[in-house]
């Protein structure tokens, strides 16, 4: 869906809070279409970035231009085209479902005949309609998680910025979302979020930023990043250290690490060499599966706790 | 490299569209879906203050300044009321819309800037004040306490005076770490000028240090000034002076007020 036409462009981009500096000098490029994730433990840096993206924040330095406008001089005409869902929850509590969308339509001036118009079509988008009067502290986390979206898209954004989209969600409401995304990302709009979970961002992603101290420390495709830093296969097993031994004579090019009483092997090589070692040596407490994104994800930024 | 030149913490006038209004609207359209139990209560206090204080307690006391102490205190009731719905307003209303329902937050990721939320917020605090102040004017009006058509102008009176203690109001709200904070400001501040701005009783009967320094400091003493004398009809050259000093201490508070909240809410 992308395309070569840059719309957001960030170059030394920083933000410091006052001796911590949350974002340090980062450059990336946003294509049109794109849907993009910004990866990362807490602290990371991936919220301080997109809050600068919708001048929600000012920045300490470097330059950050969003569909050509300057965000330090142009916070009017970049927050027009930017659709926001930010992480916390900051529907107007005083309103029912419909009259938030219809009163944060008039913050954009859209007309009152239009904002209702469009209102509806999202609410049915999203599958709340039947809710569109009662009050915001009646609908359950999935359903208010959902209206903010539409929320965000009653502009009509060229730009959807998520934070953290599915965050304390169910399994069930997670997909519902996944599948808005998609559907939204299908009409053409470019698609930023943030995420902890790999697997959002690999099901949605066409390209991760990976963030780590406030600095993006790989990007790419997620599958091409799997190949790249993990490679096929994982195999699982619990730490012995003969196993160990005939594991590393078995596969001398596979990656080994132990993680508190397991052995993690990976390994490059094609699907299957772990089964056939298997076939020859009965295991118990095995788990072979595919290399993920997570992998990747804890490799490159390591195991230790952030907060 | 560049420098953003631009820093939060830097005074500056606010840059201000007809977008403030936008903010304004949201409150209003909250406040005509409460309005049943944002109205009977100001209706009932100003009531239970004419019955107390004016008949019961009134009926000992010798005419003031040569009217009968109830007409005395009705106009400073007016007054009264026009502070308690600014500084409420902007102090637990607002912060509670900036800090436990983010509404600011949603509302400044749209094309509405932090300055145009807070100047909304102080506009619709001093409409708050001129709406609770017009409702007890029509309750004296109804125990037949007005004595003057100069009447007509204290609902924009109480506009101006209603935005003075929203700003005042608003520059609490900018520094309060949480909301038990405002118990500082509404018993050091308010319940005093309540009670010292001329409003139960002339200034002149107080020690000549604190009389004067009601009249430096305490907004409300000019904003009872001002009232009184369109009520009972008698214009003086002081209304003037508590004109000036009411819109001069406005302008510096408004300015003052959205400047720390910018500073408090942009990071």
């Amino acid at each position: 869906m992308s395309s070569s036409e840059i719309l957001i462009k960030a170059r030394n981009l920083t933000k410091k809070f006052g001796s911590f500096t949350a974002v340090d000098h980062i450059n990336f490029e946003i294509y049109k279409g794109e849907c993009v994730g910004f990866l990362g433990p807490n602290g990371a840096g991936k919220t301080t970035t997109v809050r600068m993206i919708h001048c929600f924040w000012p920045l300490t330095e470097g330059e950050l231009y969003v569909a050509g406008f300057n965000v330090s001089t142009q916070a009017c005409e970049i927050k027009r085209i930017v659709g926001v869902a930010p992480q916390e929850d900051n529907l107007d509590p005083d309103f029912t479902v419909i009259k938030n969308l219809q009163v944060y339509a008039r913050y954009f001036d859209i007309p009152k005949a239009e904002a209702t118009k469009r209102a509806k079509e999202l609410l049915k988008f999203f599958q709340i309609k039947e809710k569109q009067d009662v009050l915001i502290s009646e609908l359950s986390t999935g359903m208010k998680r959902r209206l903010i979206l539409a929320r965000a898209l009653i502009n009509e954004p060229q730009i959807l910025l998520l934070d953290e989209p599915t965050t304390g969600l169910d399994p069930q409401a997670r997909h519902i979302v996944w599948d808005e995304v998609r559907s939204l990302r299908k009409r053409g709009v470019t698609i930023i979020l943030t995420t902890h979970y790999m697997e959002e961002a690999t099901a949605l992603c066409d390209r991760v930023l990976l963030m780590d101290n406030g600095k993006i420390i790989e990007q790419g495709n997620p599958s091409a990043l799997v190949k790249k830093h993990i490679g096929a296969e994982v195999l699982e097993i619990d730490n012995d250290e003969k196993l160990l031994q005939t594991l590393k004579a078995e596969f001398p090019a596979a990656r080994f690490e132990a993680f508190g009483d397991r052995i993690h092997v990976f390994t490059m090589q094609p699907h299957g060499v772990f089964e056939r070692f298997l076939e020859r040596n009965s295991l118990t407490h095995v788990t072979i599966r595919n290399a993920n994104l997570e992998d990747v994800f804890l490799k490159l930024t390591g195991r230790r706790l952030r907060d | 490299m560049t420098k953003i030149a631009d820093s939060p913490a830097k005074f500056a006038l606010p840059k201000l569209t007809y977008r403030l209004w936008h903010v304004w609207r949201r409150n209003f359209d909250v406040f005509m879906k409460t309005i049943k139990v944002n109205f009977l209560p100001s209706l009932i206090e100003p009531i239970l203050y004419l019955l107390a204080l004016g008949f019961g307690l009134g009926g000992f006391i010798q005419p003031i300044e040569g009217v009968p102490y109830i007409n005395f205190i009705a106009p400073a009731l007016v007054a009264i009321s026009a502070m308690y719905g600014g500084f409420f307003e902007c102090t637990y209303a607002s912060f509670v819309r900036m800090y436990f329902q983010k509404t600011f937050d949603a509302i400044i990721a749209t094309p509405v800037s932090v300055e145009e939320v807070i100047a909304g917020e102080l506009l619709w605090g001093a409409t708050r004040a001129a709406i609770n102040s017009t409702t007890v004017l029509a309750v004296i009006a109804a125990f037949g306490l007005i004595s003057s058509p100069l009447v007509l102008l204290v609902p924009i009176v109480s506009l101006l005076g209603g935005l003075l203690f929203a700003c005042l109001a608003m520059c609490f709200t900018a520094i309060a770490p949480n909301i038990d904070f405002f118990n500082y400001p509404a018993f050091l501040l308010i319940t005093p000028m309540f009670l010292l701005s001329g409003t139960f009783f002339p200034l002149s009967q107080l020690p000549q240090m604190v009389e004067t320094a009601a009249l430096i400091f305490l907004p409300l003493t000019h904003l009872v000034n001002l009232i009184r004398g369109l009520v009972l009809g008698r214009v003086e050259g002081s209304m003037l002076l508590s004109l000036a000093w009411i819109t001069i201490v406005t302008v510096a508070l408004f300015l003052l007020s959205i400047n720390l909240m910018k500073k408090r809410l942009i990071k």
